[in-house]
């Protein structure tokens, strides 16, 4: 059975609305103005226990508000989804109890005392034993490097530091399935790594189920072999990553060094870098065996390698691709 | 599940009263300020009495003294979560740690204020003791009164945050409902006895104060050390804080239901 089940799930917001000046408010002192705004809409997917997902769209596609939807902060306008069998809009505690959702900025921490109370706060909230409790907060200290940092009251800690102990204190329940919403958001790169490196670690340890929202294509890369794709609140792909440049890059990238590098390879693509004596073209996908052989044949090759285009370009295709996928 | 929400309220309690403990300063400044109104009331009052011979409205100023100085208590007590709380949850998305949490938000406010009141309740202490040397207050105790006391005051502080609780719910609709509050002081200054005992309101003022549930948040309270109740009045009046608190926690029940369905989890 499937972790996560949703099917044509739909979200509207009405938005108050009203032109900028003085007259415009004076105005919509009798006369309001709403718009109504689906933020997602009509959505359909799957996940399976122990799968960690991608979701990525632009700013305002609806992952966020796909991710309050299931874990249960908003109720939905129309369609079903269930969470481990429960319907997240009801926020039963039985359903709580089992998951967690862990925002970029989000503060669940008291600001004035040291973590460490503020986890003994979510043992009593989560109801767990005393022995459950220790043993998942030493992993969760070892795993993530926060011996010296729950002690500390929270407002001294930097924003990487705070964002660790966050996280922790989101799993002290052992939820078995994580909706992250940007977690690595304004940590830097090491931070960053070290966040991914921990949800990988945390999914094999405890098979939990991961949807993932990201700017930074190298936490879906590190952690995702699945992504779903979504825009103006639809989704536009859904499957593995490793099939998207496939789906929605017409093009590969060869990367040559010639024996000459004063040769011109434009005419056979679009040269989009030079790097020393490395030439980068952008060819067309079904003409890369062409090209390839016609370079090899006729110039000296010191080197050439024939790659998917970067990640983000790709995504970036799949964002304004006027087909949905 | 009562059991579970105990340990969540000793554990909230405990770790407000630590998180105040951080800011010693602060409780001190704020206990300090809070003794503004009451002396104000104290000082006019008392003097007003001493103008008329000794009393005002039947009340000596000795009583007078005794029911300001009280009164600081059931202020202290009386510092609930309140519709400005509320606006400011749902602007900033603060909102979205307490729903994801398996028990009702509610629980975390009574738990948070309970624990900061009783520290401020201490802090009270010495200066109710400064207070009794420089204005002389007349209490004749009972223990039954102070016992009495001491659940009123707790009964006061329930009736207070679920009707408080239930007002910052329109924030769900409207987003700003902080003048709601407002007007909720308004009334509780005219019908609680916050702003003068309730002996010395007009007798149509105290006639619809019975009905309302202010008086049992302030007047109540105070009145129970201060003017001398009879057993069935301490009996009736604690029965009145039970109804009222079940009052307004039907109706946190009732709105709740609709107001989450309403929300739309701005911020982060």
């Amino acid at each position: 059975m499937a972790a996560v089940q949703v099917e044509r799930l739909r979200r509207v917001f009405t938005v108050p609305e009203r032109d900028p000046g003085l007259g415009a408010a004076i105005r919509s002192l009798v006369r309001r103005r709403f718009r109504q705004v689906p933020a997602v809409d009509g959505i359909s997917f799957e996940i399976a226990a122990g799968e960690v997902v991608g979701f990525l769209g632009p700013n305002g596609a609806g992952k966020t508000t796909t991710l309050k939807l299931l874990s249960g902060l908003l109720h939905p306008t129309g369609g079903t989804l269930t969470v481990l069998g429960h319907a997240p809009h009801r926020r039963e505690p039985a359903y709580l109890r089992r998951i967690a959702l862990v925002m970029g900025n989000r503060n669940q921490l008291q600001w004035d005392i040291p973590a460490a109370d503020s986890f003994e706060l979510n043992r009593a909230i989560y109801r767990l034993p005393g022995p459950e409790f220790r043993r998942t907060r030493e992993e969760l200290v070892e795993l993530l490097d926060l011996a010296e940092l729950i002690r500390k009251p929270v407002r001294n800690l930097s924003l990487g530091e705070r964002m660790r102990v966050e996280l922790a204190a989101s799993l002290l329940h052992r939820p078995e399935v994580l909706f992250l919403d940007e977690p690595t958001l304004g940590l830097d790169l090491s931070m960053q790594r070290r966040l991914r490196e921990f949800v990988a670690a945390y999914n094999r340890r405890y098979g939990a189920t991961v949807l993932l929202t990201s700017h930074y294509m190298a936490d879906v890369e590190a952690l995702c072999e699945r992504v779903i794709i979504i825009h103006h609140g639809r989704i536009r792909f859904d499957g593995r990553l490793a099939a998207l440049a496939a789906r929605f890059s017409p093009h590969k990238e060869i990367r040559v060094a010639l024996g000459d590098p004063s040769i011109d390879l434009s005419r056979y693509g679009e040269v989009t870098g030079r790097d020393g004596d490395q030439v980068s073209l952008r060819v067309p996908k079904e003409r890369t065996p062409e090209v390839t052989a016609r370079l090899l044949a006729e110039h000296t090759v010191l080197d050439l390698t024939v790659e998917d285009p970067p990640i983000e370009d790709v995504i970036e295709q799949a964002f304004t691709d006027p087909v949905p996928g | 599940m009562i059991r579970g929400l105990g340990a969540l309220y000793a554990k909230n309690i405990s770790m407000n009263v630590r998180a105040q403990l951080q800011y010693r300063y602060d409780s001190l400044v704020r206990t300090l300020a809070f003794l503004v109104e009451p002396v104000v009331y104290l000082t006019v009052w008392t003097t007003i009495a001493d103008q008329r011979g000794g009393e005002v409205g039947g009340l000596a100023t000795g009583t007078i003294a005794a029911y300001f100085i009280v009164w600081m208590a059931v202020r202290v007590m009386n510092v609930v979560f309140t519709p400005y709380g509320f606006e400011w949850r749902i602007q900033r998305g603060d909102f979205n740690a307490y729903l994801l949490r398996p028990a009702h938000p509610i629980h975390y406010d009574l738990s948070f204020f309970a624990g900061y009141n009783l520290l401020q309740l201490l802090t009270w202490l010495p200066v109710a003791a400064v207070l009794v040397l420089a204005f002389r207050p007349t209490l004749d105790l009972r223990p039954l009164e102070v016992a009495v006391f001491v659940v009123a005051l707790w009964g006061a502080y329930l009736v207070r945050s679920m009707f408080l609780w239930a007002l910052g719910m329109v924030n769900f609709w409207t987003t700003r409902a902080s003048a709601l509050f407002e007007l909720y002081v308004v009334c509780e200054l005219l019908f609680s006895g916050r702003l003068v005992p309730m002996d010395l309101m007009p007798q149509a003022l105290q006639s619809v104060a019975g009905w309302l549930p202010f008086y049992w948040t302030f007047g109540f309270p105070i009145d129970t050390l201060v003017v001398g109740r009879s057993n069935p009045e301490l009996a009736t009046g604690l029965a009145m804080q039970v109804l009222w608190t079940a009052v307004g926690a039907g109706l946190v029940a009732l709105v709740w239901r609709r107001a989450v369905r309403r929300y739309t989890a701005v911020g982060n």
